[in-house]
């Protein structure tokens, strides 16, 4: 059976792991390689790696950092941050990402979508969306690392990508990101409901019931978190020992 | 001992590579004929999309070469199903080294996803290939298209339905989900594979 996937995100900014409260307040976590190379020992599913401060000067110090990761780690990981051209992805890919994660980018010019999906294969092409709940009961999407609000609704915008291409959907609650309150269960649910591909939720998981409550209440397919496993206060391995005596399918 | 990675118009071909080298072994990745055809073990690996893929083998007479290898030749995801004798995917004809046919996952309701992404048991393992492996394992998988159940199954896998998430005919191998991503288990698969 397919399991449901656990997927520690790390937030790189110069090379090192760092992690914010509701998208500021970053402080550091570590190495990037190492703490990758300890969660893939302790069985996470999968990783994220986003580029926060993704700039054009830094685009080669980000492949040479997955490269190295790729070269150490041997369960598959996404990329993210910055990316907008094939160039910029086919790169990544050479240097042994799996897959790559778009975000501002692909909301101003939605055909990179297609062309991604053309090129390398709706499989690797996965659509950040940062999005929040405003006063009005309705989800926007937010650009730019949840700086710039839109008017579209996640629901609308999530949607297209799906029939532009995209292989999976990272749903980022900037109400619920870094709060370690529990994910944020209806919108989560209520995209893999409308979706046909894999809807990856983050934001807010705290503790071992949070997951619980977004694989099934929430319906999601994997679950992303960072602060809790990288300051070690929610082990992966007891993570997914809960999980599974939940009865929840889960790989170990 | 020469291993080789053939090179085409694939994705994740460095990844195999890097899998290789985490194991300490060595590859040519290339899509020269005589060095494929001198190779110990081909690598035939793979993420995209059928048709394209066959299109560009066939432009550099790849297809009749790999299909008559004798050598261990392992085909992974893409190039596994391009090993089988028909593809759904833009109705596609194969190399026919398997004669199971390649179908697409056709869900009967919405909360199954499709292509498959994660990590999922393989089971009824039957071949050297699996040495070492337990039954059920868990292996990772990203496609949206299967080979039938046939005679040349080596390994079940279930995802809508049963499916052949590996097979093997004589020196040929193919598996669908991705031993360079399958953490443990399918680096002892790689290993498996270079033993043989």
């Amino acid at each position: 059976m397919l399991t449901k996937r656990i997927i520690p995100c790390l937030d790189i900014k110069d090379g090192r792991t760092v992690k914010g409260v509701n998208f500021e307040q970053l402080r550091d976590a570590g190495d990037p390689i190492e703490l990758a190379a300890l969660y893939a020992q302790e069985g996470a599913d999968e990783l994220v790696f986003l580029d926060i401060t993704a700039t054009i000067e830094k685009r080669k110090t980000l492949s040479e950092l997955v490269n190295k990761i790729a070269h150490r780690i041997n369960i598959p990981f996404t990329v993210g941050g910055g990316i907008k051209t094939e160039e910029d992805v086919s790169i990544l890919l050479q240097n042994g990402a799996d897959k790559i994660s778009i975000n501002t980018a692909a909301f101003l010019d939605p055909t990179i979508i297609n062309r991604f999906a053309k090129n390398f294969g709706s499989q690797c092409v996965v659509l950040a969306i940062d999005t929040k709940l405003e006063a009005d009961g309705n989800w926007y999407v937010y650009l730019n690392g949840g700086r710039q609000k839109t008017d579209s609704l996640t629901t609308t915008w999530a949607k297209k990508a799906v029939d532009l291409g995209v292989g999976e959907i990272l749903l980022t609650s900037m109400n619920h990101d870094g709060t370690k309150q529990g994910f944020a269960l209806d919108i989560t649910a209520t995209l893999s409901s409308l979706l046909p591909v894999p809807i990856i939720a983050s934001g807010g998981g705290g503790t071992a019931e949070h997951f619980y409550d977004v694989f099934t209440t929430g319906k999601a397919d994997a679950a992303l978190a960072a602060s809790i496993f990288h300051y070690k206060e929610v082990a992966i391995p007891d993570l997914k020992n809960f999980l599974i005596n939940k009865g929840l399918a889960i790989r170990i | 001992m020469k291993t080789v990675i053939i090179q085409y118009n694939a994705g994740n071909i460095q990844s195999v590579l890097y899998a290789l080298e985490r194991l300490g072994a060595t590859a040519l990745v290339t899509d020269d004929a005589n060095e494929i055809k001198t190779a110990d073990k081909v690598i035939f690996p793979g993420v995209g999309e059928a048709s394209t893929a066959m299109q560009y083998l066939k432009e550099r007479k790849l297809d009749l070469l790999i299909k008559n290898l004798e050598q261990p030749v392992l085909g992974i995801c893409l190039g596994m199903q391009l090993m089988c004798a028909h593809s759904a995917e833009n109705n596609t004809p194969c190399l026919g080294i398997f004669e199971e046919q390649v179908k697409q996952f056709k869900p009967l309701d919405a909360t199954i996803k499709v292509p498959q992404i994660g990590w999922n048991t393989i089971s009824n393992l039957k071949s050297v290939l699996f040495e070492g492996i337990p039954e059920n394992s868990y292996a990772y998988f990203v496609h949206g298209y299967y080979a039938a159940m046939g005679a040349h199954t080596i390994a079940t896998t279930n995802y809508v339905e049963d499916y052949s998430s590996a097979l093997q005919k004589n020196n040929f191998y193919g598996v669908q989900f991705h031993p360079e991503k399958s953490a443990l288990i399918g680096e002892q698969i790689i290993k498996n594979f270079l033993a043989l």
